[in-house]
């Protein structure tokens, strides 16, 4: 369990993420994944899987539960190292990928303290000044119609209001390329539709989104482009309506049409780790 | 509190058997004996604290604050092992949780002994000068709590890193980092830990015999006196110091308790 | 943060607050005594009337005997207070103590039920009663501490040419205890026997059918005597104040204070300084 989590030591020195536009010379995509394999406790849980994410579009790792989804994910971000394969981005320099990077887990991880302090204690890690911190959580807050809580203790929020939180949070660092893992999962539909409208806002203004979810509407309704994962194996990545007009397997078409049975032999829980 | 009602309590039962058989009245009649001193102790417990006795005050304030700063020390030492102790993978760690575990258990009598021949004038700290004095308690109860206090927080920051690690990876926190957060996220936690340090320290009495000498008005404190009036067959005082150092431990507790659930419905 | 900040400081100033009088720099000697002087209220009647006089607090630490002599070895004490002739004198042989003054006397007395089922109530002869207590194999407590008390015990046992650590003794138990709790024990036991300092018996309140039942034999002389730790061998011996103490407690003023000092109508030490000298 612990070795299967190494973390990377930070530099202390603080190192402010480059505001990157999209598409210019600056940014750390595209991410290259190469002949992936993933083990853990001695078995194969992710199997030569090779993509390329580009930025731009919203990116949905698709699959039923077991498939690897999370996994996936969590090796991207880099809290996973790949058994095998290899994972490169544009940028070498680790600490500049972290400081790019956010991720949203699918049960969301709240600090004991206020709403503002939760997202004021993820800009203290970036190192931004207290007047900037201000002016961000404030922003934040708003844009996630959070404002008139600022002030409440975060583990005393719903759970759709504690899943905007960790969303809130994760954006206010302004990262180059968001993960999310099942950001709506387990959350009542007025509260999913208000953080599916969150992640189109991060989209447009250029941050690349990277999720999960085995919700087919709501893949429908997000995705740019999906790749399709079944059984630890990437069987597909394709645009979206090419996906879902015309999925190039027989298992992507059968999960399309809700036959694939959910569960998979080989993975009893997706979340391993 | 919980005797008296035991007692009143298998009191009741007795005299409700002693119609039928006899052993059970003799029982009762020794039971009340028992009864009548503790009544005693506890009219004598009130007393004492009502009169607000100086020497009283002085005893039950050297107590408290050699308890407190034995706990705190060990606190601010016991919290940073027993993180880096759940957040750090290095050889021997699984030896070191063994010993650790098992010294939270340490005989106070040995540890003051240990310290005794640590602190004496023949032993390698003699130059201090500090045998005999409130810093040698505070010494040697840190000694005692330290273990106690490392072994559990260790438990609660392993539980708590579970939850959070990637989490705190994930925003960017360093070892460092994650290691404050997680101490700073497991306050509530923490602070039974630190009563369960200072509930052992206050009540021991071997180490801080040997090691404070139970000199009026310097190193007197509640268990000490305790022993000094047994000593002298005063066996109501001693109970009714004992009591009162109840009444104490039972006050700091609810302080404590209160104030933490107060913490706790601000963030339930 | 915040919270933080104000636990720092409340930290720091309860850490302040334990150390000053730690730190205090105040004139004071240790004494190493035993726990019949300090379990008779004696310390708490005397040590004011000399630290009112001088301004030198004595701190008492109340062990037993044996254990006072080691403290005493080990320079973790200035003077020694304490009643074992045979112990006192080794020490000051092997150097660790000097100037020894003997200050004051009371006797043993020997305590057991009010039934007294050995008959030694009255004997005036210690070591008859012991034989008694043996023959009719009543149950003993001995100290078992290595006081002077366990001592002189343990030599009247073998002037009594009994072996009480010998095969099928059942009756003798060693409790390895003060005399308080000796006391107490046999006050909770029953029908056993003891051998007790009389200052101790006097103050001791929880007499639940114990009787002082022999004294009188000049064997249950007890001595108690004075002595300097060899400030040669541990030179922060505060051997001015200590000496200060010790002539007090010799000087008349000192003896006719011990002389004073009763409890239930019974004077508990006798002052007897310079008697054999």
């Amino acid at each position: 369990m612990r070795n299967a989590l190494r973390l990377e030591p930070l530099n202390p020195a603080v190192v402010k993420p480059a505001k990157v536009k999209p598409g210019s010379e600056n940014s750390i995509l595209p991410l290259r994944v190469e002949g992936l394999g993933l083990i853990l406790n001695g078995r194969l849980l992710l199997d030569d899987i090779t993509f390329r994410l580009e930025i731009g579009p919203i990116s949905v790792i698709l699959g039923a539960n077991g498939a690897g989804k999370t996994l996936l994910l969590k090796t991207c971000h880099g809290l996973l190292r790949p058994s095998c394969g290899t994972l490169s981005w544009r940028e070498d320099n680790r600490n500049r990928l972290r400081k790019c990077q956010a991720m949203v887990f699918q049960r969301s991880v709240l600090l004991k303290r206020s709403v503002a302090a939760n997202i004021d204690y993820a800009l203290k890690l970036r190192g931004y000044p207290e007047k900037e911190r201000l002016d961000r959580i404030d922003r934040c807050l708003n844009l996630s119609g959070l404002h008139p809580l600022r002030d409440r203790h975060a583990r005393t929020l719903s759970g759709g209001e504690q899943q905007k939180l960790a969303l809130a949070r994760a954006w206010a660092v302004r990262p180059e390329v968001l993960f999310m893992d099942e950001p709506t999962a387990n959350i009542d539909p007025p509260a999913t539709a208000a953080i599916e409208q969150m992640i189109r806002n991060f989209a447009q203004e250029g941050v690349k989104i990277v999720m999960t979810t085995h919700d087919l509407h709501q893949a429908r309704r997000l995705a740019d482009e999906v790749l399709f994962l079944h059984r630890g194996r990437l069987l597909e990545q394709a645009a979206a309506e090419r996906f879902f007009e015309r999925p190039a397997t027989r298992a992507a078409d059968a999960f399309i049409h809700g036959e694939l049975p959910a569960g998979s032999p080989f993975f009893t829980n997706e979340e391993c780790v | 509190m919980f005797l008296y009602a035991y007692l009143l309590f298998t009191n009741m039962l007795v005299y409700h058997y002693s119609i039928i058989d006899w052993p059970f009245k003799y029982v009762k009649r020794n039971i009340i004996k028992a009864m009548q001193s503790i009544l005693e102790s506890f009219k004598m417990a009130i007393n004492l604290m009502l009169d607000l006795n100086p020497l009283l005050l002085e005893i039950v304030g050297l107590s408290l604050g050699v308890s407190l700063t034995a706990v705190l020390l060990a606190s601010v030492c016991g919290f940073f092992a027993g993180a880096l102790l759940a957040l750090c993978s290095f050889p021997g760690r699984q030896a070191i949780l063994v010993i650790l575990n098992a010294f939270m258990g340490l005989p106070p009598v040995a540890v003051g002994l240990t310290v005794y021949l640590l602190l004496s004038r023949a032993g390698p700290l003699g130059d201090w000068g500090l045998l005999f004095t409130p810093g040698a308690m505070i010494f040697a109860q840190w000694i005692l709590v330290t273990p106690l206090i490392a072994a559990l927080s260790r438990q609660v920051i392993e539980d708590l890193n579970v939850e959070y690690r990637e989490l705190l990876w994930s925003l960017g926190a360093n070892r460092l980092g994650m290691l404050l957060t997680l101490l700073w996220e497991g306050r509530l936690s923490l602070t039974t830990v630190m009563l369960a340090g200072f509930g052992r320290a206050v009540a021991e009495v071997g180490a801080v015999l040997i090691v404070g000498g139970n000199i009026v008005h310097h190193t007197r404190v509640m268990t000490t006196s305790i022993v000094l009036e047994t000593a002298k067959g005063n066996l109501s005082q001693a109970l009714a110091l004992g009591i009162i150092l109840i009444v104490i431990a039972c006050l700091i507790n609810a302080v404590i308790s209160i104030s933490k659930n107060y913490a706790e419905r601000a963030s339930a | 943060m915040n919270n933080i900040h104000k636990i720092r400081m409340f930290l720091g100033a309860l850490f302040l607050c334990l150390m000053i009088p730690v730190c205090a720099a105040q004139q004071f000697i240790t004494l190493a005594s035993t726990t019949s002087t300090q379990a008779s209220g004696f310390f708490d009647y005397y040590l004011p009337i000399f630290q009112n006089k001088t301004g030198v607090e004595v701190r008492v630490v109340a062990v037993g005997t044996g254990q006072a002599l080691k403290l005493g070895e080990n320079g973790d004490a200035d003077v020694l207070l304490v009643h074992d002739k045979v112990g006192e004198l080794k020490f000051i042989e092997e150097g660790f103590g000097v100037d020894r003054r003997e200050v004051m006397f009371n006797d043993f007395v020997l305590i057991g039920p009010e039934a007294d089922p050995a008959k030694i109530t009255g004997l005036k002869d210690a070591v008859g009663a012991f034989q008694r207590i043996a023959e009719s194999k009543s149950e003993f407590v001995s100290r078992g501490d290595d006081s002077g008390t366990h001592r002189l015990e343990l030599r009247l046992w073998k002037e009594a040419n009994i072996d009480p650590h010998g095969d099928g003794v059942t009756w003798y138990k060693e409790a390895g205890a003060g005399m308080g709790a000796v006391l107490n024990m046999l006050a909770a036991g029953g029908n056993a026997y003891t051998i007790s300092d009389r200052a101790t018996w006097i103050a001791f309140e929880n007499r639940k059918g114990l009787a002082l039942l022999d004294e009188g034999d000049p064997r249950l002389f007890n001595q108690y005597a004075l002595i300097l730790v060899n400030p040669e061998k541990h030179p922060h011996v505060k051997k001015e104040q200590a000496l200060m103490f010790m002539d007090w407690m010799t000087s008349p003023e000192g003896q006719k204070a011990i002389g004073e000092f009763k409890l239930r109508d019974q004077v508990l030490f006798t002052p007897n300084a310079g008697a054999n000298q």
